[in-house]
């Protein structure tokens, strides 16, 4: 039986100037789980936010049929609505940092939605929160109920606003990217969580970007984009044999599904780079506690490690942003640390980042042409010249010239990202410092700017250090990686080889956490498992 | 509807730049011309707004009161501005230890009430319209001067200024390019909401004998003078206060208006 | 623990600072104190003039002067009045208390306005917020002087509800409460109607519906405490604007209090009392801010341990 059901469902914002959703179908029954795949923008959202009434004020929601728990939706006032909600259909937003009220301990949030839907008396809510919380894996229960969610880890909050929001017993659970905010290991946990839910017989509607979430947790796929569901069926089915021209795109797109353009070893040559017991600390806290390595002219270097593992911080001594407490930096050779800025400015195009954040990278007042065109002046450019030169480096980024009047603000995320890299080309780097340069990216996006930088590499004979926090794009790019925890490198070596047999235990921790079918792509081809994602 | 207040804040402001500059094009008349024997006229076709004790015409008083009013505000925002630029940049761009020694002068001065402050500044300089507006304009410095230094150091923290140096941008280069541009912006619109209360103060000070002196036409003063005589001529204290009133509410609809504007431009 | 007595520290600091601050403005005003004792007018001897220079601690060098100065201010005496002739301590003790019964009538009106103002403007439909925004732009814009005026006009002379000056009653405190909390009510209502629907945005608000919470739940129950953060934020103009309205509005109504003192003192340029009135509403300001830091803990848990504040 289905709880949820709706059929040719459409939703409009801004009195009908934006169509967010084309007559989309969905069908939710207990014990399954239906995702809702698509890149931002595709109507994901707002599609799931109408089957609870809250695509907001602003919505029109219209159907052919739109039945919650056995009744007719389209009928619904506000306080139909308020009866459904929670109590039928239940919501698990992406952070919980943010969608558990700060302000208040999670025990009077649990307590909330119990007592909006009256399913225990007052008095016996406390000892049914406690119940809620031990359900969802929060040891100390008792505690953890008068606590506030800024005090609870990533992971024990995600399962306080699950405990929330199954409280008054949904028979369906709207999980809007539940692990997005998440690092790895935390999240295959909370998925865990949600499959023993899903078990126990609830249904549940997951939505998410991330194609390895989908598959450790969906029975059916149904993929969007500009607001039409243009693929649905089992997941296997989807995932192997993709049947619609977009379904294929995306799959193609995934990070580790592609091929591998790193080499096993590193090529000849002086170091470019050489990094020796580097160490930085703040107000106490060691945030970069001894790292050695080198880089040799066009190598990839990966550097992966979990938020606060120290990777930012050690790229901003690599960049001469940030002076190490000890240790030294040497740069073709010649010292690069410890030295005054003057005596750095000339050599400083040696070395260019691409930011996570090109938006605040790029001044937001200037066009394209200035941005680019301040780098070609930095780097003793004449002014005649730069005109021209920028529209070689433009081109060279797949950019084209009718941006170069645009400020960033009026860019999408990837061109900002392109503009970034050009900037960073114009005075012909030799080194370039990548920080999560995609993970601010749609994937298919994500896709084509990896493919940019790969081409650059090759092209340009760059050497590379790459952060990030995602193994599967760290596979692709990278010949050597090194794995950083806690400000220290726990373990570094060729890609393959680590990622095949990791030795320390927090390597392994972190391709535990990744989702089976990406693992597959990580592992060497000759175990991998039957080619599924040809 | 929101056109609309634009629209008339700006003909009210022109109307009110005019009667500042040429009053005589609005108001004939002498502003100080007594007449002891047409006192407390309520408005008639002949007065419009009446006339006050000594038989002045209310209306032209208001009209040439304007370029005094107006004139404070915007000497005092300007001069404020002046003060807290410098203040705020010093202290963003140098060290820890003269950040620290500036910015603790300014808490100082903001734990006293502005209005205060101003009555510190008027007790250096005497009554009159300078003292008032130097006045206006050190009770907002300090203030202004915190969002000058809070707006740098967000700037010179930000992406674009790090990326700059990492082209190898000589720093000075990098403060009058990125720093100052980025750090003016918003503090204009600041200045544009700012110049209505530097109005109102001013006009305070006028009031409370510290400024502007009678018969000087000035808002604030002619309210003063008709205080005496609420219960025989109410209308001379209502119009240079509903004038007052009126160029407040403009300049703040003008100035929130360009707040809009120039965040419309800085958003994505 | 500790928290509390750096909290201590660093607000001695700022009262001794802006003493500081005002001591040295002073030092910058042209002439000779020995006339704002005497007045302007009056002829004085050479003699007198040393004897009065002595009695005042004026003939010492600077720095005595103001180690003397800070002495005092420690020990909360703050020398004689030029023109009244009595400690100031006195005269601001005997002026105190008006003034104070008028912040704390205006304390309680404007936030009571604000925030009923500000939850019955902030629901779905559009034009009640309009109106209100509306309104409040124009109390804003009203300087308080006018206001009062107009209010002394309308409801004193033509309709005699409420007496003209102070009578000592209830009833003369109601128009200069009025003319001091509407300006402040309305920026208050802005700021805490701004949060509540920034609130109502946030992602809580729509957990807190998708359980199924009516609609003025979320608002009273959780963003309405979120609307209290910006305004907490206010406290610090709230009180200058307190102080500062309290100069205007004395002066309006004819009240007594401290408004009216520094008015006087800084027309007949009695430096003491200037001083004196500096550092209580410096130890005022700090007084507040103290008390701010405490509702902070109070509101936000997130902010418990960095102040040291306890819940409650």
């Amino acid at each position: 039986m289905s709880l949820v059901e709706a059929a040719d469902l459409d939703v409009r914002f801004a009195a009908g100037r934006v169509h967010a959703v084309r007559g989309a179908s969905v069908r939710l029954e207990a014990g399954r789980c239906l995702a809702l795949v698509g890149e931002s923008g595709s109507g994901k959202s707002a599609l799931a936010r109408s089957l609870l009434g809250l695509a907001g004020p602003t919505a029109t929601v219209t159907a052919a049929e739109l039945r919650v728990a056995g009744e007719d939706a389209r009928e619904f006032g506000p306080r139909d609505w308020r009866r459904v909600r929670g109590r039928h259909v239940g919501l698990v937003s992406q952070d919980a940092l943010v969608a558990l009220d700060p302000l208040r301990p999670i025990g009077a949030e649990i307590t909330e939605s119990l007592l909006a839907h009256r399913t225990v008396p007052r008095s016996r809510a406390r000892e049914r929160v406690v119940g809620l919380l031990t359900r969802v894996g929060v040891p100390d229960p008792e505690e953890r109920a008068r606590q506030y969610v800024h005090q609870l880890s990533g992971g024990l909050r995600q399962r306080a606003l699950i405990a929330s929001a199954i409280a008054a017993e949904p028979g369906i659970l709207i999980a809007d990217e539940p692990t997005t905010a998440l690092d790895a290991a935390v999240q295959a946990r909370v998925l865990a969580l949600l499959a023993e839910l899903k078990e126990q017989g609830t249904g549940l509607l997951l939505i998410s970007h991330d194609l390895a979430v989908v598959e450790a947790l969906a029975d059916e796929v149904a993929v969007m984009r500009h607001g039409v569901i243009v693929e649905t069926g089992p997941t296997d089915r989807v995932l192997e044999e993709p049947r619609h021209a977009y379904t294929k795109e995306l799959l193609a797109a995934v990070p580790g599904s592609r091929p591998r353009t790193g080499r096993g070893r590193p090529p000849e040559g002086e170091p470019l780079l050489d990094v020796t017991g580097v160490v930085k600390r703040f107000a106490g806290r060691t945030a970069v506690a001894g790292v050695d390595f080198t880089l040799r002219p066009g190598e990839t270097l990966g550097l992966v490690g979990e938020s606060g593992s120290g990777k930012t911080t050690l790229a901003r001594v690599v960049l001469g942003m940030a002076r190490p407490d000890e240790g030294t930096v040497l740069l073709d050779g010649e010292p690069w640390s410890g030295v005054p800025e003057r005596a750095r400015r000339a050599r400083r195009h040696t070395i260019q980042l691409v930011p996570q954040d090109p938006l605040s990278a790029v001044d937001p007042r200037w066009p394209v042409a200035r941005v680019v065109g301040e780098a070609l002046a930095a780097t003793g450019v004449p002014r005649a010249e730069r005109a021209d030169r920028t529209a070689v480096l433009l081109e060279r980024v797949g950019l084209t010239a009718d941006l170069l009047g645009r400020r960033p603000a009026a860019l999408s995320g990837g061109q900002r990202q392109r503009v970034a890299i050009a900037r960073a080309l114009a005075t012909k780097p030799r080194l370039l410092v990548c920080d999560e340069p995609v993970s601010a990216l749609d994937v298919s996006v994500q896709a084509q700017v990896l493919d940019l930088l790969r081409r650059l590499q090759e092209e340009l004979g760059l050497a590379t250090l790459f952060i990030s926090h995602d193994l599967a794009v760290v596979r692709e790019v990278c010949d050597r990686v090194m794995v950083m925890k806690d400000g220290v490198v726990v373990e570094s070596g060729p890609v393959e080889e680590v990622f095949a047999g990791p030795a320390h235990p927090y390597t392994r921790s972190l391709l535990d956490a990744v989702p089976r079918r990406v693992r597959a792509a990580l592992e060497p081809p000759n175990n991998a498992l039957p080619a599924s994602l040809s | 509807m929101r056109h609309v207040g634009i629209v008339a804040a700006g003909a009210f402001l022109v109307l009110l730049l005019v009667a500042a500059l040429f009053p005589g094009l609005l108001a004939g008349g002498d502003p100080t011309a007594t007449d002891p024997v047409a006192t407390f006229l309520p408005p008639d076709s002949v007065h419009l707004f009446g006339t006050d004790q000594l038989g002045r015409d209310v209306f032209t008083r208001v009209v040439h009161g304007a370029r005094h009013s107006l004139a404070i505000g915007a000497a005092a925002t300007v001069g404020g501005l002046l003060i807290a630029v410098v203040w705020g940049l010093l202290a963003a761009l140098s060290g820890r230890f003269g950040d620290a020694v500036l910015m603790r002068v300014a808490d100082a001065l903001l734990a006293l009430p502005g209005l205060l402050l101003a009555l510190l500044v008027v007790l250096i300089t005497g009554k009159g319209v300078v003292g008032a507006t130097l006045a206006v304009a050190v009770g907002i410095a300090p203030g202004f001067a915190r969002v000058v230094r809070a707006q740098a150091l967000v700037v010179r923290r930000s992406g674009y200024v790090e990326a700059a140096i990492g082209l190898g941008v000589p720093r000075p280069l990098v403060v009058l390019r990125h720093v100052l541009p980025n750090t003016f912006g918003p503090l204009l619109v600041l200045a544009t909401v700012t110049l209505g209360v530097s109005i109102s103060t001013g006009a305070a000070l006028s009031y409370l004998g510290l400024g502007a002196q009678p018969p000087t036409p000035e808002w604030g003063a002619m309210l003063t003078e008709s205080q005496g005589f609420l219960h025989l001529a109410w209308w001379a204290a209502l119009f240079p206060g509903l004038l007052l009133v009126l160029t407040v509410i403009a300049v703040t609809v003008a100035g929130r208006h360009a707040q809009n504007r120039s965040e419309g431009r800085y958003a994505s | 623990m500790r928290g509390a007595l750096a909290r201590l520290v660093s607000a001695a600091l700022v009262v001794w600072a802006a003493a500081t601050c005002a001591f040295l403005v002073l030092q910058l005003i042209p002439g000779d104190p020995v006339y704002a004792v005497v007045g302007s007018d009056a002829l004085v001897s050479e003699e007198q003039h040393e004897r009065i220079r002595a009695e005042y601690g004026l003939d010492q060098p600077l720095v005595v002067q103001y180690l003397n100065y800070v002495a005092r201010l420690a020990t909360f005496r703050f020398g004689d009045s030029y023109q009244l002739q009595q400690p100031v301590a006195t005269v601001l003790a005997d002026q105190l208390w008006p003034t104070v019964q008028l912040a704390l009538a205006a304390t309680a009106l404007a936030p009571l306005l604000a925030v009923l103002v500000a939850v019955a403007t902030s629901g779905r439909r559009n034009w009640p917020r309009r109106v209100a925004a509306a309104v409040e732009l124009v109390v804003v814009s009203t300087p308080s002087f006018w206001l009062g005026i107009m209010l002394l006009t309308i409801f004193s002379f033509r309709l005699g509800w409420l007496p003209v000056s102070e009578t000592g009653g209830v009833a003369s405190l109601v128009l200069p409460t009025i003319t001091l909390a509407l300006p402040i009510a309305a920026v208050l209502t802005q700021v805490m109607r701004e949060g509540l629907l920034a609130a109502l945005d946030q992602p809580f608000a729509v957990t807190a519906r998708a359980r199924g919470v009516p609609e003025t739940a979320v608002r009273y129950r959780h963003a309405l405490r979120h609307s209290a953060l910006p305004a907490l934020t206010m406290a610090g103009w709230f009180t200058g604007t307190l102080l500062g309205g309290a100069v205007i509005v004395e002066n309006v109504f004819a009240r007594p209090g401290i408004g009216r003192v520094t008015l006087q003192a800084v027309g007949d340029r009695d430096l003491p009392v200037v001083q004196g009135v500096v550092a209580l509403s410096a130890v005022v300001f700090v007084a507040v801010s103290v008390l701010v830091d405490v509702l902070y803990a109070v509101v936000d848990p997130r902010l418990r341990r960095k102040t040291g504040v306890q819940a409650i």
